[in-house]
């Protein structure tokens, strides 16, 4: 009688829970669900569901003139949706072989390191709200807000920008937009170093992040991680120094490394990107002065709207802005792929030209659907509460992820 | 290396290794391209990933493809190997039937390959034979065909209010 009392409290001793985490939970920051089988508080495996907000990015591709597709761009990785839209137009721009004159180039690499500092600021922060510190999220997130009142002088949107045309930029930086510039690269360097005191040296915080989440660099590369996740565990890729656009040899930074892959490490990658940002757009700004004033696109008119002034009144910009909003542009046949250094790793456009006016196929490389399918791995083992950690810290874009 | 040193590079040692393994070579903008047999895809994959010099040992990305007019070699499956030390990077092409859409699946090489194949096997209906887990990702399971092969159109094929020959493709 005894004996079989035992065997049962074996059995409910071995069962294991299982835990719905999403597809809404506040702490996954979009619409992730994992399935987790929990031993207590012991995550024993885990599955993801992704493709809640999937939209249909590459058939839609398929059926737009090619400048149609930008604002789609917008909406991969919506943190940083600069850096998308640069890295759509370069692709176009390489398969029908525009030469972007280097003082726009310059521009671009301004747009998309402001991008690249607007999305570590929300990762970062948002590790640390995860940790139960919101005062840095509140403090560095004003930041952000001053980057989109740059986006708003430069394009008039903010979030999803759709900023730039294929062949240049739609305009050149307004004197309020280079004002704006200077005041943000004045203030961006104390309030980041407030938000370091916080965070990077903080008795609880790295308590809390180092070895939560680690990922050896063998493993990272073996699930082709890019961005600052793979850099966190060691491997020094970075798209901008390994395969340069956009005039990016010509600038001085280093690449900063990681040696554990785990969420401490993520942040301070991220965090130092940053600096490496703020001198980045220091440089360009330097070089921009040194070009000759007023350039802000090629001089591409197949590619590139005409002035509307120009099409009432002048017969070949009438032309070639019915060409381009007709989709008539003739586009060669071809096949290529380019990919920048997105917010959080390698985003590349493979693209094939049949030469109609739409692309044949169009293949997007998104970084977070690569790289979040070695989440299961990382957690497992761990605690529930680090596994909250460690997507924030990985940097898990909804939009991205699900295209 | 060069691109043209690469590509012959490549190209000797997949003649060397495989044969008429290796269907067609060319050079496309800055990449190397190597059409390949698709069922012995995996081995050159894994050929390429413990070669000494090339060491092709990360992927960067996979993406299928859909040719309705190439009779019997309607589906394809492109994939893009990167050599990082060295920087150096190829594409590597299959194509197949629509009929027997079954390639083996590269995911005991690469683990990234794993929900590469699943969202082209949900899109395209590729069938990696030796996928751990082959179901959709990106769609409902319930979905009975795969929506990025040519014949699906964009649009509701009952509505009238958006004409195609206007404004889409």
């Amino acid at each position: 009688m005894s004996k079989e009392k035992n065997t049962n409290t074996d059995i409910i001793e071995k069962e294991y829970s299982i835990l719905n985490l999403g597809p809404t939970h506040p702490a996954t920051h979009g619409i992730f669900q994992n399935v987790l089988k929990m031993d207590g508080e012991i995550i024993m495996e885990a599955e993801s569901t992704v493709g809640y907000i999937h939209r249909a990015f590459e058939k839609i591709a398929e059926h737009r003139p090619y400048y149609q597709f930008t604002p789609i761009t917008d909406r991969l990785n919506y943190c940083s949706s600069p850096i998308n839209n640069m890295g759509w137009h370069m692709s176009v721009e390489k398969l029908v072989g525009i030469e972007i004159p280097k003082r726009v180039q310059y521009m671009r690499v301004i747009i998309m390191e402001l991008a690249r500092l607007a999305d570590h600021i929300i990762c970062n922060s948002v590790i640390g709200v995860d940790t139960g510190a919101m005062t840095g999220f509140l403090y560095i997130f004003q930041m952000r807000e001053r980057i989109y009142e740059i986006y708003e002088e430069l394009c008039g949107a903010r979030l999803t920008t759709n900023i730039g045309r294929i062949g240049g930029l739609e305009r050149d930086f307004s004197p309020k937009a280079w004002d704006l510039l200077d005041k943000f690269l004045k203030d961006m360097p104390p309030a980041l170093k407030e938000f370091e005191n916080l965070l990077m040296r903080n008795r609880i915080f790295m308590d809390r992040t180092i070895g939560c989440g680690g990922i050896s660099a063998e493993r990272a590369l073996n699930y082709s991680f890019s961005g600052p996740n793979l850099r966190a565990a060691g491997v020094d890729y970075d798209v901008r120094v390994m395969n340069p656009y956009s005039s990016y040899e010509e600038f001085d930074f280093t690449i900063p490394v990681g040696t554990n892959g785990d969420t401490y490490d993520r942040f301070m990658v991220r965090e130092e990107e940053m600096w490496q940002s703020l001198s980045i757009i220091k440089q360009a700004v330097e070089k921009i002065k040194k070009e000759p004033a007023g350039i802000y696109h090629a001089d591409v008119p197949e590619f590139y709207l005409p002035p509307k002034e120009e099409v009432y009144n002048n017969m070949e910009a009438l032309i070639y802005h019915f060409k381009i909003v007709m989709g008539e542009t003739e586009i060669p046949k071809g096949e290529i792929y380019h990919a920048v250094e997105g917010g959080n790793g390698e985003l590349g456009f493979f693209i094939i030209s049949d030469g109609g006016r739409a692309p044949y196929r169009v293949h997007i490389r998104r970084p977070c659907f690569i790289y979040y399918q070695a989440y299961p791995e990382m957690i497992k083992g761990g605690l529930l509460s680090d596994a909250i950690l460690t997507m924030s810290s990985m940097n898990v874009i909804a939009g991205e992820l699900d295209a | 290396m060069e691109k043209d040193a690469l590509f012959t590079a490549v190209q000797n040692k997949l003649s060397a290794q495989f044969g008429d393994g290796l269907i067609a070579s060319e050079i496309l903008a800055d990449y190397p391209v190597f059409t390949v047999k698709s069922n012995q895809i995996c081995d050159i994959v894994r050929f390429l990933y413990d070669d000494q010099e090339l060491a092709f040992q990360y992927l960067t990305t996979l993406a299928g493809l859909h040719y309705p007019e190439n009779k019997g070699q309607e589906l394809g499956v492109m994939y893009q190997l990167h050599n990082l030390p060295k920087n150096l990077r190829i594409r590597l092409k299959i194509f197949f039937s629509i009929s027997d859409p079954v390639v083996p699946s590269i995911t005991s090489v690469f683990s990234a390959a794993n929900w590469m194949e699943r969202q082209e096997f949900d899109f395209f209906g590729i069938i990696f034979s030796g996928h751990p887990n082959l179901k959709r990702i990106l769609n409902m399971d319930e979905m009975t065909y795969h929506p990025m092969r040519k014949e699906y159109a964009l649009e509701d094929g009952t509505r009238e209010d958006k004409d195609d020959k206007m404004f889409g493709r």
